[in-house]
């Protein structure tokens, strides 16, 4: 028996030598992303983000680089949406399929396990769907986020709400919040955040639950909600979290005047729920109707219109900001003038462009301080960017009101 | 003679695989944790028939435990880790101990679904404990030294868990305490009204496979760099199963069927995981179902019962 | 404590919980019928309950995109359900049938990976919600709410577990099945075809899953990775009333339900799932102190 093990040792590392050679006058990613599990909707917007980008900037003969010119290619990586993977993923990519630069997975939990193997590796690690705060106190050099930070996605109902209670001649202070959150590192930044904006106007928390990653049913929580009638409710559990609170909330006749949750638009809550989704606001990293643009989609409106056609569905936010990580990589190799990691990775934290997703410039932390959230809100159907003022489409609309 | 042979030559292959394929290190030291895995499910579930779907309850403890150590202790690196695993393992221990009390009272299914039971309660009550970092996790502390030394390090440390694991249980197997978890294992009451201490074996047996999943544990967790209260550590549904597969896959109640099973199901799950993107998991799915469908024996077992005398096996007439 | 405060100053609160988890209890029923039915007759455990519960919600949306009415929706997703299930018997479950137990779950688990990944590879992961159209019903002035699709869900349970029951007791084929599940080789003897009533329960498991699925799908979410807290609350709800009692099953599925809402509500939803499966563990050992009281070995 030992030795039938050890042969199958021998024959493992055999098969492991034939890995493929690399391609000339190509430039390889690595990205792991999450392709099943519980982050799947997410890890397809991300990917397709990835590929449209890479397709795009190999029609315009892709990057040139010290003269001669770079096609892009990405390897891919199923990291079934958990950390462990993702860890092992990054490690497989830098050490045995040579990747020299990473594109992020999906997920802060997923980008937390993995940072510090690129850092290790001193491989630059661009990416545009994790948020949480943490990844940027570490002191990591290699990592840079196209995205605002997790804290940022729901501030803004705060602010609002604190504006609306004074437009009606209330205190600020009186607004009540209730909040439910789901237990991962980037929902408890967003919980953060709001924490920190409600202690500046004083506002007082009632209830501060948080959501198991297998919730089906939010009806304890919205017991709860309804018994204390708060002024704001804010929700962050993904597409299920977004889609629980729209459905449960009009089904349990929960009246908010505010209700507030992330990841809205890929959960499709204006196209599935319509009709009780009226009213609701979305924290959202972009919007098509932003008027950034850039060399290789033209505007943000033009890349959505090309993302809509060749994927066939609208635009998520979570593509916009992958696509913009590509685009820090071309622009960074052809500033680098090299294909030197080190190189790259000066020329990564010297960025400052704008794109079609937004203006990128990154501070010595590695995240983007050139951005800013929007504020959307479901009306007739649609996204409406209701905040901030300079992108507002259309008025905020208080209070929500429940569909009969 | 020959076994000898045969064992010195598994060992050095272990020993120069790093050298031979360094840049799969960390897959092959999560194949030996695998090893461990399995081994010390099949104390419970091979050895004395205590199908347990919570051992991985251990593995967590013994992670957290390790890198709250390495947090909070102030240590450096090295004396951090070391005293970290081995304060994981003890607590581990003292785990084993407290829950076998209750649970190891339970017969058949009833122990399989609570003990499933534990574990997930488990996952669930570190991921709202605010001190283990509830939902977002634990880092562990970096590793420090060269690039690909880390790789190196933790190869070693998790072939040593496995090739200390391995040993200590063949010893336990071959003497007394092996002859008692397998009258368990063969009729619980019968083995009692003997005069066996039943309770006290299970309970020992619980904790031995304890202590190699909590040194396991707090490797693991420094290897990973990333410990999330579900999906790494307390993985009832990844590590926490295959662990029985692993176990099944070989041939459970044997001495070598879980390595074996350990080696060709991470082979062939890593193989997956290269080779049939966005459906491996599909391909995982079946993988089971066909182990568990056509070999509920394991390959040893199935072995055993077509070559019985291979096995020191008397031919007895069917 | 805050939150007990609050429960006991608004004294509407208890009953809306109370009413939420009875209804959310016969959805969970369901699942639990088919599982202690087929635990009892097939002795096997079926993992992959959740994941049939899934297929179910998936066939609702689908025929609810496709225009069907929701009240014929659950039982169109039922009888797909039950052609799954008995493709599913004949492929796969007759397999085990015969041996250990322990064997029966981890072939069951397989086939839950399976299913959940497949239906990620085909549906997608997105979250998706059939609209049952019925609306809420409102009392009190808007104090208790009670969604009449939920109201739907228990009349269903109700009605699928009486009509269990007189299938089993007046039918040819429930007396087979009854006959089966008390010693199997006998009922051979005497000629009953067993493999037939054990296609007909699996499948009959998974019509009941079925319809559960497609309620699950009109009152809250269907997504490829729901499976698993159904599996495990039909465990815990089949371990708890024993098998073969279709009223002890209702009534502990009714008890779960409401433990479930209340704990969320006191302990808060992150402790909701902890509180559930401590649970589950503390009545396996409660239950193993008693039996010994009573000098009962456990089978």
């Amino acid at each position: 028996m030992p030795r039938f093990l050890a042969a199958c040792l021998i024959a493992f590392l055999l098969s492991s030598a034939a890995i493929a050679a690399k391609e000339e006058d190509t430039v390889v990613l690595g990205a792991a992303v999450s392709l099943t599990g519980k982050y799947s909707v997410n890890g397809k917007n991300t990917k397709d983000g990835y590929d449209i980008a890479v397709e795009r900037i190999n029609e315009m003969g892709g990057v040139k680089v010290g003269g001669k010119r770079f096609k892009l290619k990405i390897v891919y990586y199923d990291d079934e949406s958990t950390p462990a993977r993702g860890a092992q993923l990054a490690e497989r990519l830098i050490s045995q399929d040579g990747v020299k630069f990473l594109l992020g997975a999906y997920s802060s939990g997923l980008t937390k396990a993995m940072a510090p193997i690129t850092e290790k590796y001193k491989v630059p690690h661009v990416e545009g769907n994790a948020a949480a705060r943490e990844l940027f106190t570490q002191g990591y050099k290699y990592l840079f986020a196209v995205l605002s930070t997790a804290d940022y996605y729901l501030r803004d109902p705060v602010v609002l709400a604190a504006k609306m209670a004074k437009e009606h001649g209330r205190d600020p202070k009186s607004v009540k919040i209730a909040m439910a959150f789901e237990n991962d590192p980037f929902s408890l930044d967003v919980r953060e955040g709001v924490v920190e904006e409600a202690k500046k106007y004083g506002m007082k928390i009632l209830i501060d639950d948080k959501l198991p990653p297998e919730i089906n049913d939010m009806a304890a929580t919205l017991t709860k909600v309804k018994a204390v009638k708060p002024d704001l409710l804010l929700v962050s559990g993904h597409e299920k979290g977004a889609t629980l609170v729209v459905r449960q909330t009009v089904e349990m006749r929960v009246e908010v005047p505010m209700v507030a949750s992330t990841h809205c638009d890929s959960a499709k809550i204006a196209e599935n729920l319509a009709h009780a989704a009226e009213g609701v606001l979305c924290g959202s990293q972009w919007d098509r109707h932003l008027a950034y643009r850039d060399r290789w989609f033209g505007t943000a409106e033009q890349y959505a219109e090309r993302f809509d056609k060749e994927f066939g569905y609208p635009t998520p936010y979570q593509a916009a900001e992958s696509t913009a990580c590509v685009l820090v990589f071309a622009d960074a190799f052809e500033r680098a003038g090299s294909l030197d990691p080190e190189k790259v990775r000066d020329a990564i934290a010297s960025t400052d462009m704008t794109t079609m997703f937004a203006p990128i410039k990154f501070d010595s932390t590695g995240k983007n301080v050139a951005k800013q959230m929007v504020l959307y809100q479901v009306l007739n159907g649609a996204y409406k960017v209701v905040s901030p003022e300079k992108w507002a489409e259309t008025k905020l609309v208080w209070p929500r009101k429940l569909p009969q | 003679m020959k076994p000898l042979l045969g064992y010195g030559g598994l060992l050095a292959i272990s020993l120069l695989l790093p050298l031979l394929a360094p840049a799969y290190q960390s897959q092959l030291a999560f194949l030996w944790v695998m090893v461990v895995l399995a081994l010390t499910w099949d104390l419970l579930g091979g050895q004395m028939g205590y199908n347990s779907f919570g051992n991985i309850v251990f593995f967590g403890v013994g992670m957290y435990a390790c890198a709250i150590v390495q947090r909070d202790a102030g240590l450096a690196y090295f004396p951090g880790l070391f005293i970290g695993m081995a304060c994981g393992a003890a607590i581990a221990v003292a785990a084993a101990a407290l829950l076998g009390a209750g649970i190891l009272g339970l017969r058949g299914h009833y122990f399989a679904i609570a003990t499933l039971g534990l574990g997930v309660a488990a996952g669930e009550l570190a991921s709202g404990w605010e001190f283990v970092g509830a939902g977002g996790g634990m880092v562990p502390p970096l590793f420090p030294g060269a690039v690909g030394g880390r790789e190196r390090f933790f190869y070693y440390l998790c072939f040593a868990i496995a090739a200390i694991t391995f040993p200590v249980l063949r010893w336990l197997y071959r003497g007394r305490f092996g002859l008692a978890l397998n009258a368990i294992r063969d009729d619980e009451d019968k083995a009692e009204a003997m005069g066996l201490h039943t309770t006290r074996y299970k309970a020992t047996a619980w904790c031995i496979s304890a202590l190699f999943l909590g040194l396991a544990g707090g490797a693991v967790g420094n290897l990973t760099g990333f410990i999330d209260p579900r999906e790494v550590a307390f993985a009832g549904s990844t590590y926490g199963v295959w662990m029985v597969l692993m176990a099944i896959l070989g041939g459970k109640g044997t001495l070598w069927g879980p390595v074996l099973g350990a080696v060709i199901f991470h082979l062939t799950k890593e193989l997956f995981w290269t080779y049939l993107l966005g459906w491996q998991r599909v391909a995982l799915g079946l993988l089971i179902v066909v182990i568990v469908i056509f070999f509920p024996l394991g390959i040893l077992g199935w072995a055993r019962q077509k070559w019985p005398e291979r096995f020191g096996q008397r031919v007895e007439a069917a | 404590m805050e939150n007990l405060r609050l429960l006991f100053e608004a004294p509407l609160l208890p009953v809306q919980l109370l009413l939420d988890g009875v209804l959310i209890g016969a959805i969970f029923a369901l699942a639990a019928l088919g599982m202690s039915l087929v635990w009892g007759v097939m002795g096997i455990i079926n993992v992959a309950q959740g994941e049939l519960v899934m297929l179910g919600g998936y066939a609702a949306y689908f025929l609810y995109r496709a225009g069907v009415h929701p009240l014929f929706g659950v039982p169109l997703a039922a009888l797909l359900l039950y052609l799954l299930g008995w493709a599913l018997y004949r492929t796969l479950i007759f397999r085990v049938v015969d041996q250990d137990l322990f064997i029966s779950i981890l072939a069951t688990f397989g086939l839950s990976i399976l299913l959940q990944q497949l239906a990620n590879a085909f549906f997608g992961a997105d979250v998706r919600t059939a609209e049952s159209g019925f609306g809420t019903l409102v009392l009190l002035g808007g104090a208790l709410t009670i969604s009449r699709i939920k109201l739907v869900a228990f009349a269903a349970a109700v009605v699928t577990g009486t009509a269990l029951v007189l299938f089993l007791k007046t039918s040819r084929m429930g007396q087979a099945i009854r006959a089966t599940s008390q010693n199997a080789r006998a009922a051979r003897v005497m000629g009953v075809d067993t493999d037939r009533v054990y296609a007909r329960t699996f499948a009959i498991n998974a019509a009941i899953c079925g319809a559960s699925g497609a309620l699950v799908a009109m009152t809250w979410v269907v997504h490829p990775y729901l499976g698993l807290p159904y599996t495990i609350r039909s465990f815990m709800i089949v371990i708890i009333a024993g098998l073969g009692a279709v009223h002890a099953v209702l009534a502990s599925a009714v008890a779960l339900g409401i433990a479930e809402n209340f704990a969320g509500f006191i302990f808060g939803a992150e402790y909701q799932a902890a509180f559930v499966f401590a649970l589950l563990v503390g009545i396996l050992v409660a239950r193993r102190f008693w039996l010994a009281r009573q000098r009962r070995y456990l089978a």
